[in-house]
């Protein structure tokens, strides 16, 4: 009873707003890919020293954040996703 | 009765509805905007998001002319109408990949009729955050002891909000205590009364609360969805369900007499006429072009099945109109004798929220034994909250149509979030003072425009699904009957109220009120036009 209480009333808070949430999320990581990578993309970055090692680990998300900026094909010379 | 029987007959007869037929939250789903959602919580927020301040406000002041023509209009415009529009709304969106009623009127009427539609969008939401900002100040300054509840209710709903997003507190106690809070602080509200100075700077306390209204909801509008609007619509959202249970058990408890006349033979002076303005007056909770938008625009994409949509939009549209009949009942029964009904009701247009507080508050005092000051504060609270929320989202999304205008005219500045902030809310503070002086008192003013701006929205809703129902070959009788109706009723309410504010030498307003019977013509125009193309095309197939 209590839990499906809990179901109801989270899925009640969160269904209306649960797109808007996600978009704004989005933003902040198109943002902090934007700082990881910038670097490679000629842009100096006073923290490269400290994102370099989260490239490997954000390539996978890479091919989706360049579209969505409206670059139809990689901007990085040494990685091809597309 | 409609819900059963009618809306029953419409799925099934004129819809056709198919529990096979795969809704886009599973066709499109990606767990963001399409999401397949059990029926009763899409409901619960379809019903909550389209019920606010409106269908208590409209037919406290629609009871001039006598409860029955009010009762009347809300029972069979809830059925026939609003009913038919809001299912019809989400039904027409989810068989076109759950795109909204504004982007189906350029592929189905025309792109004339979709810019009409931007258009009418725009004047709507201009209007309700005008006309909310001068009905909260007016509750305000009616009960000063509404004034702490009202603002605690949006530090209650920070706190949620970081309970729930930043701490990943379950939402269960949050949920009691943030409730338990509100009731309390209205306790706080009446020991602690507040009202503003007489004057500051040359403005009455009127214009001083609506000068803070705006300033808060652009500050709100401008805050993270999660911090604010999100927690407050769900805090609202449950206050709603509460208020409806304890207005609707008083009323059952208490069995108050209807003091107020059946058709009211002796309405003030400067009245309208009810033929056509009992239509536009009571516009949500009999029928509104508001709720298709919102059908269209989230709930088509949360529909688990097809079938879902009968019990999402046509009671969701009843929900509201439960609560604009305890809004009758508040404004009827709510008074000791017929004399002080008369008394209250002196002149068209001022009362709305008050008449729905102070009679609540005699029901709920009778009912249920509870103080008559804090039933009058509890009320009041509701009522404010209501508006509130809606103006929150209200700015926002005119932010984010200013902000559109923008890009699309590449106007740098606009596409700021700030300027378009500072653009949404000063047209709304130039609608509040223009239209009424410095009083501010505009916003009320505008209130039969507000409702005639909404009607004609409904009016190009219908339109589109009765369009989409003659391509079907379907009888189109059903929806095109009630456009037809409120469309015209629009418009020659729209020309009466030309006629009274060019007497009144209102010509703000009245340029204002041109272009809604611009608008007026053309949804006629484009409705007689796109018939006649599809029947054109019906008839060239027959013969073909």
């Amino acid at each position: 009873m209590w839990v499906r209480l809990r179901t109801l009333l989270s899925e009640f808070y969160a269904a209306p707003y649960r797109g808007a949430i996600a978009r704004a999320r989005r933003d902040e990581d198109d943002l902090f890919m934007l700082f990881v990578y910038a670097e490679l993309m000629g842009v100096p970055n006073p923290a490269t020293y400290y994102t370099l090692e989260l490239q490997p680990v954000l390539l996978e998300r890479f091919h989706d954040w360049h579209t969505r900026m409206g670059l139809e094909h990689s901007p990085l010379d040494h990685f091809r996703c597309c | 009765m409609g819900y059963r029987f009618y809306s029953k007959f419409i799925a099934e007869k004129i819809y056709q509805l198919d529990p096979e037929f795969k809704t886009p939250a599973h066709s499109m789903r990606d767990d963001i905007d399409y999401v397949p959602t059990n029926r009763l919580v899409l409901w619960g927020h379809h019903f909550t998001a389209v019920a606010g301040a409106a269908p208590i406000i409209g037919p406290g002041i629609a009871v001039i002319w006598g409860w029955l023509p009010a009762f009347l209009w809300v029972v069979f415009g809830t059925m026939f109408f609003a009913g038919v529009h809001d299912f019809g709304a989400i039904w027409a969106s989810i068989r076109n990949q759950a795109r909204s009623v504004g982007s189906l009127t350029g592929d189905v009427v025309s792109h004339r009729a979709r810019t009409l539609f931007m258009i009418v969008i725009f004047l709507l939401l201009l209007m309700v955050n005008a006309v909310f900002a001068v009905a909260i100040s007016n509750e305000f300054q009616a009960t000063p002891s509404s004034v702490i509840p009202a603002w605690s209710a949006v530090f209650v709903a920070v706190a949620i909000g970081v309970l729930l997003y930043k701490m990943h507190v379950a939402i269960t106690w949050p949920t009691i205590i943030g409730t338990v809070i509100l009731y309390a602080v209205i306790y706080l509200g009446e020991l602690v009364p507040v009202a503003l100075p007489n004057e500051i700077l040359g403005l009455g306390p009127g214009p001083q609360w609506i000068l803070i209204l705006f300033f808060y909801a652009g500050v709100a509008s401008m805050l993270p969805v999660w911090l604010l609007l999100q927690p407050r619509d769900y805090i609202n959202g449950i206050q709603l369900f509460i208020g409806l249970g304890v207005l609707y058990g008083a009323v059952l408890i208490a069995s108050p007499t209807v003091v107020a006349p059946a058709i009211n033979p002796n309405v003030p002076a400067a009245t309208p006429p009810l033929m056509p303005l009992l239509f536009v007056t009571i516009a949500c909770g009999a029928i509104s072009g508001f709720h298709g938008l919102v059908g269209s625009g989230t709930t088509s994409k949360q529909l688990n099945l097809e079938t879902d949509a009968r019990f999402v939009g046509y009671l969701g549209s009843v929900g509201e109109g439960a609560l604009a009949l305890v809004a009758i009942i508040a404004a009827t029964a709510g008074f000791a004798t017929l004399a002080d009904w008369e008394a209250f009701y002196q002149t068209y247009n001022t009362q709305g929220t008050s008449a729905f507080v102070l009679g609540g508050a005699r029901i709920a005092a009778d009912g249920l034994g509870l103080p008559f000051g804090f039933a009058q504060t509890l009320l009041a609270v509701m009522a404010v909250l209501f508006a509130g929320t809606t103006m929150d989202a209200g700015v926002r999304l005119q932010r984010y149509i200013v902000q559109e205008w923008g890009t699309i005219y590449n106007i740098k500045p606009l596409q700021n979030g700030y300027v378009a902030t500072a653009v949404a809310v000063g047209a709304c503070l130039v609608l509040a003072f223009g239209a009424g002086g410095s009083g501010g008192t505009g916003g009320m003013i505008i209130w039969p425009l507000f409702g005639t701006t909404n009607q004609l929205l409904a009016g190009l809703t219908l339109l589109v699904i009765s369009v989409i129902l003659v391509k079907l070959g379907r009888p189109s009788r059903y929806t095109m009957i009630p456009m037809v109706f409120v469309t015209a009723m629009a418009f020659v309410s729209a020309l009466i109220q030309l006629w009274d504010l060019y007497t009144a030498g209102n010509y703000f307003l009245v340029i204002f009120d041109l272009l809604i019977v611009v608008a007026s013509i053309f949804v006629m125009l484009e409705a007689t036009s796109a018939f006649m193309r599809e029947k054109r095309k019906a008839a060239a197939a027959a013969a073909g």
